[in-house]
């Protein structure tokens, strides 16, 4: 490293913090534009909660290994709990019962539950006796500690967290290294159960969304209209957008969430298919760069956490733009370090936190493979 | 071998097969994701740059809203060029269903706001169901602006409502141009879909509907304007991106005295008739005032169910035109016209024949209405004393052809060459017309009947109009509507100045000598007024005597006129529907001809005349609107989905009303006394004139009698 800058500095991970900070300016743009021109509405509050978070996974990453596997548990049953507390007195808003008031702040513990499986699998793989991997014994408790929050996030209802959890939750148990066949059945034994699932699991507006999802024109003013929306803002954005500012389906109210789950195509109608590269490219560093970690680190814990952690992220990132784009129906997921909203932030940030933990301990003890 | 293949199935796993696994597994999702991150920004470019053109397009319809601006309609002028039909700057509210996901709570809401009651909430909503959906259906017009803003501050809760500031359709006179003018009223499906403009689906846009409005629809249109406008995706507008201003529809202008035309339908008053004027020197037709009839202002967003129960349910059939589509016996009004024939075929009018109160012909006996008889009669006294006898006899002898002749060279049994949607050209009777129709022979009791104006005679009020002013001038006069039109028919002179005279003088002794109309004199001087009364029996004698009983039997009150009568300028005539008799329509066309002259003194006696009705003809209309609303409640009958159905259906009931008269052609008419007043007045004491001398002249003597009492 060049001694101009300081080693401090110099060591923090810049090729995922670079755009990670492109993501939350251009974001911050975005928002302003959405707002129609106004820093206070959207913008402020994304920056300032940005810096708050960024300063929350600056202490995560000061965690110690130890640490972080003796708190797993722990952690999961707090939120186990907090889950359990929004059942009983959690308060309901948009149809489902999701939040927990803490008096200073609204909090979704669903949203917590996102990087805590992945911890608290992790953790459990590390513990569990290399020997037992291809047994009962390693599917069962974990599944068990998927399933349970699954459950009772699905009863708030909330499916698309239920599903973020769940996914989460099986990149885990595929990169520990659980006999592929058993993937290969459960996805055959989904292929099969997911039409049971569809149709008795399914709230109907939920299954709406899918038919809709399925053929939009159907339902041009109803439930197709925010597929519709969203990708004639796309597509009207073209090659290098209409201008800052200048985006008629945002500003005119065509476009629904112009700043939460569409943010996207907000994004893509004022700055077109070049703004949505640079947020794909930013995306694709920051998500290579958590998988960079993942691969560098020399213990299995640090491997779990960080492929997990970027699972997680990468989840966010794929249903959002691809419900924006078309590509999958209509679940409320909002897009990572771009949409304004502090859960998604929180919980994003906790990702990061994470990465940057084991990223901390991989530069601390490096890859044993390589001093060998 | 079982278990020991069981263990050997059961994958060796230690730290460094997890590792690789680890590795491996990594490497497979860090492709999946780098795969859907590929597919994203291939899709993003998809939509992006190769569905661009169709994206920008959409994205411009959503954000631009080109809305028509409906064109004013063209004025309706009268010969004066004051507006019988004009516009008023109005606000209103339209919905238009496709866009309205409930229209139920919607209509509510409006409801609400803007003061509805029942029926009229109940009326919008009928007419939403029955739309196509993308046509705007009116919701209130003419509203105040503090109701019309309320609605528009609350547009975002309101979907597919369009409050609009343009311009609605004024008719000053109101129910006196009805027929003529017609009303406007919003473009039905069908009529879209024979002409599809997207200006009949335009919020606010009235095509005519009747009368002369639908006639001249494509010359009163204009030119629609347009406007862009950015919208949010509630409808609220942002600004307007460009505006251009529409062209007003082109004026009509008419033969039509508004005035006189307005005067004429009040005098009509209480009872259901019509009035024609024109102008007999260029066949100007001046007024054609037909009542009871509809306020076209209040049709204007489509007839509402309680105005339009009201005007189905009164038996004076309020929605008939009644000059165009009233077809009445003519009774003695053709006398002349048959005095002219006879003239034509050189029956000297001194000739004289006794009456004695009746002649037999045939196995009957044809009664005169005089029951005590005329005396000796010549032409002259048989017109101006109405002498049926004198006819019975002649007509016998002269036979029905040239008759039936002269009646169509009057114009009866004619259809004119008139801007109208239709007209009734009613019957004049022949042997051939007898044979083809009934396949009986012609009997000498049909002539007979004939000559009185009964049997199968038919005629509406404007061919006795213009019968009444070829008469008046020999002249073959045609009615014209427009200014436009060409004057013609003036160059063909019908008949001789001399039989011209003699005729012209018998009429105005009809009213100013010792005839049938005495109470019909001008009160002037120097303008004297000539004409022929009428009285048509409607049933058999059976069943009513024609005065009393049931409005529906009693007579028909006729008059032909013309003024004056030594130099005509205008004619005209005047028909009172179960009037009781010509004592109903004479008085009328003496006051018309009164105002026609001088306004003043027709105000008076109007006025008079009016404050005993109570109020004008728009004054009664509202209220009894009001009193009928009142009394029919909330549970009042939808109206018909196609406004055509409803004046189809007037129109044929008329034709079959028309036809009640053709039921008495076989039985003896007893002609009725024609020199009746309007009922409810005193008879006067010379309501029977002493027979004059055998050898009267037609010349104006002075009544030998008292004069009825003016």
């Amino acid at each position: 490293m060049s001694g101009v800058i300081p080693a401090p500095v110099a060591r923090q991970p810049w090729q995922m913090l670079l755009p990670l900070f492109t993501l939350i300016g251009f974001g911050a743009l975005v928002l302003y534009s959405a707002a129609g021109g106004s820093w206070d509405t959207y913008a402020m509050s994304h920056l300032v909660r940005f810096v708050v978070f960024l300063g929350m996974a600056a202490v995560m990453s000061q965690f110690s290994r130890e640490m972080a596997i003796f708190f797993a548990f722990p952690i999961y049953g707090v939120i186990i709990v907090m889950l359990a507390a929004v059942e009983a007195i959690g308060f309901v808003g948009g149809g489902s019962q999701r939040w927990l008031n803490l008096g200073f702040m609204q909090l979704q513990p669903s949203e917590l539950m996102k990087p805590a499986i992945v911890l608290v699998l992790a953790r459990f793989y590390t513990t569990l006796p290399v020997g037992l991997i291809p047994t009962w014994r390693s599917v069962v408790p974990a599944g068990a500690l998927i399933a349970l929050p699954v459950a009772m996030v699905l009863l708030q209802p909330d499916l698309g967290t239920s599903l973020a959890i769940a996914f989460g939750g099986a990149v885990i148990m595929f990169v520990a290294g659980l006999p592929l066949r058993w993937f290969i059945g459960a996805a055959i034994a989904a292929a099969v159960l997911a039409p049971v699932a569809f149709f008795f699991g399914l709230q109907p507006y939920q299954q709406k969304r899918v038919f809709t999802f399925l053929d939009p024109e159907s339902d041009p003013l109803g439930d197709g209209y925010h597929i519709t929306q969203s990708k004639i803002a796309i597509g009207s954005g073209g090659l290098t957008g209409k201008g800052f500012n200048e985006g008629s389906q945002s500003h005119l109210n065509y476009l629904p969430e112009p700043h939460t789950d569409f943010i996207f195509a907000t994004m893509a109608e004022e700055w077109g298919f070049l703004g949505g590269v640079v947020v794909l490219g930013a995306f694709a560093f920051i998500l290579g760069w958590g998988l960079s970690v993942a691969r560098q680190s020399s213990d299995r814990f640090g491997k779990l956490i960080a492929t997990g952690m970027t699972a997680t992220i990468f989840f966010y990132v794929a249903i959002n733009l691809m419900m924006v784009m078309g590509l999958a129906p209509v679940v409320g997921i909002p897009l990572p370090f771009m949409s304004h909203g502090g859960s998604s932030m929180m919980t994003n940030m906790i990702c990061i936190g994470s990465l940057m933990m084991v990223n901390r301990w991989n530069r601390l003890a490096p890859r044993a493979g390589l001093t060998l | 071998m079982r278990r020991l293949g069981k263990n050997r199935q059961r994958d060796i796993v230690s730290q460094t097969t997890l590792d690789n696994a680890f590795d491996r597994r990594t490497f497979t999702i860090g492709t999946a994701m780098g795969g859907i991150g590929v597919l994203l920004a291939t899709r993003m470019a998809y939509i992006a740059i190769a569905e661009n053109e169709k994206y920008e397009l959409e994205s411009e319809s959503n954000r631009v809203n080109l809305s028509l601006i409906p064109p004013r309609r063209g004025w309706i002028l009268d010969r004066n060029g004051a507006p019988l039909a004009s516009n008023r700057a109005d606000f209103r509210v339209d919905i238009i269903p496709d866009r309205t996901p409930d229209a139920e709570s919607t209509i509510a809401t409006l409801t609400g706001i803007l003061g509805l009651d029942e029926n009229q909430a109940a009326d919008v909503m009928k007419r939403i169901e029955d739309s196509p959906g993308f046509q705007p259906v009116e919701v209130a017009s003419g509203l105040a602006y503090e109701k019309f803003a309320a609605v528009s501050v609350r547009l975002p809760d309101l979907p597919g409502v369009v409050p609009q500031r343009g311009f609605s359709r004024f008719y000053p006179t109101g129910p006196s141009v009805g027929h003529l003018v017609g009303y406007v009223g919003p473009a039905s499906a069908e009529e879209y879909e024979q002409d599809r403009n997207a200006l009949l689906i335009t919020p606010g846009y009235k095509i005519g509907k009747d009368g002369l409005e639908k006639v001249f629809e494509q010359k009163l249109r204009g030119v629609p304007g347009a406007r862009r406008v950015e919208v949010t995706a509630s409808g609220r507008i942002i600004r307007d991106l460009e505006t251009r201003e529409d062209t007003q529809g082109n004026p009509i202008h008419l033969t039509i005295d508004g005035p006189l035309q307005d005067y004429a339908a009040r005098r009509i008053g209480l009872e259901s008739g019509s009035v024609v004027v024109m102008d007999c020197e260029t066949g100007d037709l001046m007024c054609m005032a037909s009542m009871p009839s509809f306020d076209p202002n209040s049709f204007s967003s489509g007839i509402g169910r309680v105005e339009y129960s009201m005007l189905r349910d009164d038996e004076r059939v309020p929605l008939r035109n009644k000059v165009l589509k009233g077809l009445y016996p003519p009774g003695s009004t053709v006398k002349p016209m048959v005095s002219m024939s006879f003239l034509r075929e050189g029956l000297d009018p001194e000739e004289t024949v006794f009456c004695g109160g009746g002649l037999r012909v045939g196995n009957r006996v044809f009664g005169c209405w005089n029951r005590r008889g005329h005396g000796q009669v010549n032409m002259a006294k048989g017109i101006y004393q109405s002498c049926d006898v004198y006819f019975y006899h002649f007509a016998q002898r002269i036979g029905m052809d040239p008759i039936a002749l002269m009646a169509r060279r009057c114009g009866m049994g004619q259809e004119f060459d008139l801007p109208v949607i239709s007209q009734f050209y009613g019957t004049v009777p022949d042997p051939a017309w007898k044979k083809e129709k009934y396949g009986s022979d012609w009997q000498a009791y049909d002539t007979v009947n004939a000559t009185i104006g009964q049997g199968y005679m038919l005629a509406n009020p404007l061919q006795l109009a213009v019968m009444a002013g070829r008469l008046a001038t020999g002249r073959h006069v045609e009615p014209r509507l427009l200014k436009t039109t060409p004057i013609k028919g003036f160059e063909n002179v019908d008949f001789p100045e001399e039989h011209v005279k003699y005729v012209r003088q018998a009429m105005s002794d009809v009213v100013n000598g010792p005839g049938t109309a005495g109470r019909g004199r001008l009160p002037f001087e120097d303008i004297k007024i000539a004409g022929k009364t009428g009285t048509a029996q409607v049933v058999s004698l059976s069943k009513s005597n024609g005065k009393t009983g049931p409005w529906k039997y009693r007579d028909h009150g006729l008059f032909i006129f013309f003024a004056p009568f030594d130099k005509p300028k205008y004619a005209g005539a005047v028909v009172i529907e179960h009037g009781g008799g010509s004592g109903a329509a004479y008085p009328i066309a003496r006051d018309v001809m009164t105002f026609l002259f001088d306004p003043a003194k027709g105000m008076e006696a109007l006025r008079a005349l009016e404050s005993q009705w109570g109020g004008t003809a728009q004054q009664r209309l509202d209220a009894k609107y009001r009193s009928y609303a009142a009394a029919a409640g909330e549970a009042v009958e939808p109206v018909p989905a196609r406004e055509e159905e409803i004046f189809d259906r007037v129109e044929a009931e008329a034709r079959v009303e028309a036809r009640q008269t053709e039921e008495l052609a076989d039985d003896v008419v007893r002609p009725r006394i024609d020199t009746s007043t309007s009922p409810g007045e005193p008879p006067p004491g010379s309501r029977v004139t002493p027979a004059p001398s055998p050898t009267a002249t037609p010349s104006p003597a002075p009544a030998s009698t008292p004069a009825t009492p003016q």
